[in-house]
């Protein structure tokens, strides 16, 4: 794909976010979809590509009444939104469609209309995982962390620290759901969900979504707002179960998302002004720091727990408060996207001063899947 | 109202093999038998060179404990918390989801790198499950 040569032209989050129980999830699609083309000044005929994930695109179609010349429906978990993205450049540059539309929502909280996601008994995970224990994400998604923080030399408290400074980031972000200051006494003192993982190290559960609208370069200077640009995108799957990772200590999919996503943009590290990496968990921005080069996975926990991350950090990471304190409806990468395309248009409520690149970089499942999208808002 | 039941594998006819050594008492792996790669899940193929030139084979039962949690909250159904959901390095190389028997079920008792044998769960006359306890000697 080249560089630049396609533009996200509007981007909004629902309404509301947090706890919607008057809304369905398909109407939490709709509302964000609308906002977003309202954002982007355009009419719901102008859209002639579709993308989204959980729910199918014919019912996205359906729904708000649009007539797709292009359609993906890839779902591979949270990061889906970042393969949409992907897709979607490379469908605009194709010539299969001039105006994507990319939506997520979902009532995770409320769990009004929310479709079922259940393991059958013959799958592969409801055969060799189910009948041991696990149930949902909290029970899964940490496995691995022993092993890293074992083979890497992490500590407790440096994984703690990584829901401390999401929080101080919440803190400036009115939208944030949880804003009270905590420290890494109270992260290790909290509730035990499942060890080494207490419960200010998961996610929140919440209602809401988002969307975005994706068109051409060339087209895109002539939209209200300041066009944010694809720079590299990448992308990868390893397995759905997380027992089968190639090695705990590292993300294979991550691997190769990440690096891909660089090299195709064209930059090295040090050129990275904003950084989002898809928090469900605690230990994830440290699994993501490491497998997307930015150092040695033995640095990463002290580089957290140092403060390169948090405000006035020479990395700002997460700056809407993450999955720990921002919100988490289920599948969490639009919201960040949504965080990457505020910061490269200047309006973020903890804006990063003079970001011209940003990295946005997303899980599915348990390690399952993995997206990377670069924006910059320079051509 | 009866507890609801703990989650039952339903085998497929590539996996019934497992399933029926399980309840036998032997752990059941495969092997390629053109490039020696030992691999699981069972599946009718090599997950390394596609050879459909495969054998299942009787495994060790050792290994070590490569990572776990022990959850908490929510419990699945079935299971009382604390419990410790572990993953276990066999001996012959590949990985697997277990449970830790014969082990208090404390960060301080399951110990990463230990060594582990393994035992099977007799669930009722159709299902046993491969668990591990702690290697002896």
């Amino acid at each position: 794909m080249r560089r630049n040569a396609v533009a996200v032209v509007g981007a909004a989050e629902t309404t509301e976010l947090g706890v919607i129980p008057h809304m369905s999830q398909i109407q939490l699609h709709a509302d964000a979809a609308l906002n977003a083309i309202k954002d982007a000044g355009l009419k719901l005929s102008d859209i002639d590509g579709i993308a989204t994930a959980v729910e199918t695109p014919q019912q996205l179609a359906h729904y708000l009444g649009i007539t797709p010349t292009w359609v993906d429906g890839t779902s591979v978990g949270g990061c889906s939104f970042m393969l949409h993205v992907r897709h979607a450049a490379a469908a605009i540059e194709a010539g299969l469609c001039k105006t994507v539309l990319i939506t997520h929502a979902e009532s995770g909280k409320s769990m009004i209309g929310k479709l079922p996601r259940s393991i059958p008994a013959d799958s592969l995970q409801g055969q060799f995982e189910a009948p041991y224990g696990v149930y949902g994400p909290p029970s899964m998604f940490p496995i691995p962390v022993l092993r890293y923080m074992k083979t890497h030399g992490i500590t407790h408290e440096q994984i703690a620290s990584v829901a401390v400074f999401q929080r101080e980031w919440a803190a400036k972000n009115p939208r944030a759901m949880m804003k009270a200051p905590i420290t890494v006494e109270d992260v290790l003192n909290s509730k035990m969900i499942a060890y080494p993982f207490r419960i200010l190290q998961c996610c929140l559960v919440t209602d809401g979504g988002g969307a975005l609208i994706l068109t051409s370069a060339d087209r895109a200077k002539d939209f209200p707002n300041k066009p944010v640009y694809i720079l590299g995108t990448g992308e990868s799957v390893e397995t759905p179960m997380v027992s089968q990772m190639e090695t705990f200590d590292s993300s294979r999919a991550f691997r190769v998302a990440g690096p891909t996503a660089f090299q195709e943009a064209g930059i090295t590290h040090k050129d990275v002004d904003h950084l989002m990496i898809y928090d469900a968990f605690a230990h994830l921005p440290l699994y993501g720091l490491g497998d997307l080069g930015f150092m040695p996975h033995e640095e990463t926990g002290k580089f957290i727990a140092d403060g390169n991350t948090r405000p006035g950090g020479k990395l700002p990471m997460n700056t809407n408060g993450g999955g720990l304190s921002y919100m988490h409806s289920g599948m969490y990468g639009m919201y960040a996207l949504q965080e990457s395309v505020r910061q490269m248009r200047g309006i973020a409520p903890a804006q990063v001063k003079d970001a011209k690149i940003s990295v946005c970089h997303g899980v599915g499942g348990m390690f399952a899947a993995s997206g990377t999208v670069i924006f910059t808002n320079e051509k | 109202m009866a507890e609801p039941a703990r989650a039952r594998p339903k085998p497929t006819p590539e996996t019934q093999h497992y399933w029926d050594g399980a309840k036998t008492g032997e752990l059941r792996l495969q092997r390629c038998d053109d490039c020696s790669h030992v691999y699981f899940p069972p599946r009718p193929f090599c997950s390394k060179c596609a050879s459909r030139n495969v054998s299942v084979f009787k495994a060790s039962g050792k290994g070590f404990l490569y990572s776990y949690v022990i959850n908490h909250r929510p419990a699945a159904p079935g299971f009382t918390p604390p419990y410790a959901i572990a993953v276990v390095e066999l001996d012959e190389g590949p990985r697997l989801m277990s449970n830790i028997i014969d082990c208090e079920q404390t960060p301080e008792a399951l110990e990463l790198d230990m060594k582990l044998e393994v035992a099977f769960q007799k669930v009722d006359d159709t299902l046993t499950l491969p668990v591990f306890r702690p290697a002896k000697g």
